[in-house]
């Protein structure tokens, strides 16, 4: 896709003829069994969030206590009516799950979008300006990686209390250092580059270098990690959500079924299990995709796969 | 490499400073720290008298001041619960923190490293298999999740170990680990064990490949002398760093675990203080923590410069 040496034209190239590069990365992807299963798994997770009322056998916040503590439709006393069973409360557990990935790519996306933006920002400035600028702004990130992640977030999520935004905000400002750190690398690595050194050769302006021959090589590194980190915050958020401290209970969420799930756990232990199967699901499909996208997205890798 | 250890040391004192800014601005976040500790129900003179109390009616440079103050020496003032100094506290649940994060740690080198030497010798085979199922599942599995399934089946179902708690075991005076710590350790080793096995497996395949084993092979070195002192020393070097890394966020992770098996430690101290709204232990237990982080991650660079010699600074 790019050579250092001639990103100039591949990147034309790629803007005149995006069908060709789609097909291109289409088959590449068919060809890895673990990345399309990657994809086909966290399309079931879109899928599901997109369309829950329709997918939802039953209205997920509905109570009925003459149904409650259901077991799933396998087992002993189980019925088809309710597939995965019901929890304390009556409610229809599969339903709770289609309707907890909203919660979960919402916190996931919305985190990634906040974290990555700023994180690209702050990291070109750091990359591109060097010296005092740079140092500063790398003692804060080095400042904050070296935080026991959980405990400040669970610290900041007490302090502000639980609701959908504050988690996102909590997730999407706790990962900005991340992304300061991969762009500014990236930055730097490309800054001393050849096609960056003929580019201002020629003239171009700071901005012209950023815009046009920076950001666009930046974007592959940036789809990888943003996999991962969306992946890394639905994680934490059924974390918190497991200590009650993400979105309020009646939201149905995977960490919040979790936690009410905890005290039935010797009785009615699949009021737990699923949505914890639910999570893995979630988390192994985005992990192959980002592992994946790792090795299709720089080319560097590609080549030294066997 | 003394001056490179006394830099480090400066940077980790700077990075420890920046904790204590951070922990201590954490409760202005809201406005008001003295709402955030009290309960809804209280009246506005029991506001102040608290307010009065605690300091905040000070200017919050002032208080900064005696915060920082008051850190230096240890002192992170009283948990409102327990009506006792914050330090105590943690240094009182301190030893069950690191019975489990020792232990932890300790599953997790004993079962990934051998998985990742196996696998990194023979790509393609079932260990190697195993060990990417084992890096991917580490990386995927919510440790509370897993710890409560562990629970369901080894302690419920088949009564090998108790469901919550901790028992010791104390002879000549020693405190020993008893069973009960395994459960809890192993739900926590998880993760490192999953980047143990994905690290050293690939250090391996690495090395396998450089010139100085091709060398040694070509030379007509046993294959078991190459492996031990060519490769496996090679790949030692850099599990230092992880193996420290992954130490300080055992130490400071547990929240979970120690929460769903009552394991009397920092992180149940730390769950319990939020639900309490005690945060002038939350506060303490977050610098300490970080302290810890901060600490170790100074030794494992300090031991990695010692080890690799191709490292000079």
């Amino acid at each position: 896709m790019t050579h250092p040496a001639s990103g100039l034209r591949v990147d034309q190239e790629k803007q005149t003829d995006v069908w060709s590069f789609l097909t291109y990365t289409w088959r590449l992807l068919a060809r890895d069994k673990a990345g399309m299963a990657g994809l086909v798994m966290f399309l079931i997770v879109v899928i599901s969030a997109v369309f829950a009322p329709l997918l939802s056998p039953h209205d997920p916040l509905k109570q009925n206590l003459r149904f409650a503590k259901h077991p799933p439709a396998w087992s002993e006393g189980g019925s088809i009516h309710h597939p995965l069973g019901t929890d304390n409360l009556g409610r229809d557990i599969l339903s709770r799950i289609i309707y907890g990935t909203r919660v979960s790519l919402t916190v996931g996306f919305f985190g990634v979008l906040i974290a990555s933006s700023l994180g690209i920002a702050i990291g070109l400035v750091a990359g591109y300006a060097g010296g005092t600028t740079d140092n500063v702004i790398m003692g804060g990130v080095n400042l904050v990686l070296a935080l026991p992640y959980l405990v400040f977030v669970v610290f900041i999520a007490a302090i502000l209390g639980s609701s959908l935004i504050n988690v996102i905000l909590i997730f999407g400002f706790t990962d900005i250092p991340i992304f300061v750190r991969i762009t500014r690398g990236e930055v730097i690595k490309m800054r001393s580059s050849g096609f960056v050194e003929s580019a201002r050769a020629i003239g171009a302006t700071d901005a012209r270098i950023i815009f046009s021959h920076i950001l666009p090589n930046l974007i592959g590194p940036i789809v990888t990690l943003a996999t991962f980190e969306m992946s890394a915050m639905i994680f934490y958020e059924a974390g918190l959500g497991f200590l009650g401290l993400s979105v309020p209970p009646s939201i149905p969420s995977w960490g919040n079924m979790l936690a009410s799930g905890r005290q039935y756990l010797v009785s009615y232990p699949w009021i737990a299990t699923f949505p914890g199967l639910a999570i893995i699901f979630t988390g192994l499909g985005m992990n192959l995709l980002g592992d994946w996208l790792r090795d299709v997205l720089d080319p560097r890798m590609r080549r030294v796969k066997k | 490499m003394q001056r490179y250890i006394l830099s480090r040391l400066i940077q980790s004192v700077f990075i420890l400073f920046g904790v204590l800014l951070i922990v201590f601005f954490m409760l202005q976040l809201t406005g008001d720290p003295v709402s955030l500790m009290i309960s809804r129900h209280a009246t506005p003179e029991d506001v102040e008298a608290l307010r009065e109390e605690l300091g905040f009616n000070r200017p919050v440079a002032v208080q900064f001041g005696s915060f920082i103050a008051g850190a230096v020496t240890g002192d992170f003032g009283k948990s409102l619960r327990h009506k006792q100094p914050a330090m105590d506290l943690i240094l009182s649940r301190l030893p069950a923190t690191i019975e489990l994060a020792a232990t932890a740690l300790l599953l997790s080198l004993v079962l990934g490293i051998p998985l990742g030497l196996v696998a990194g010798s023979n790509p393609g085979s079932f260990w190697d298999l195993l060990s990417r199922g084992t890096g991917l599942l580490g990386q995927t599995i919510p440790n509370f999740w897993l710890a409560l399934i562990l629970v369901l089946v080894f302690s419920v179902h088949l009564g090998w170990f108790p469901t919550f708690g901790r028992d010791t075991w104390t002879v000549l005076g020693l405190t020993l680990p008893t069973r009960s710590v395994l459960l809890p350790a192993f739900s926590l080793s998880l993760f490192t064990m999953g980047q143990l096995v994905r690290f050293t497996r690939s250090a391996v395949m690495e090395i396998r490949s450089e010139d100085y084993v091709r060398t040694a092979y070509s030379k007509g070195i046993a294959h078991r002398k190459v492996y031990i002192r060519h490769i496996l020393r090679n790949a030692a070097i850099p599990l230092i760093s992880i193996v420290g890394v992954q130490f300080g966020y055992l130490l400071s992770g547990s929240i979970y675990i120690e929460t769903i098996f009552s394991w009397p430690g920092l992180g149940n101290l730390l769950a319990e203080s939020i639900g309490n709204r005690d945060f002038a232990l939350v506060q303490a237990i977050a610098f300490f923590s970080s302290f810890v982080v901060v600490f170790l991650n100074l030794l494992t660079d300090i031991a990695y410069a010692l080890a690799d010699p191709r490292i000079r600074y």
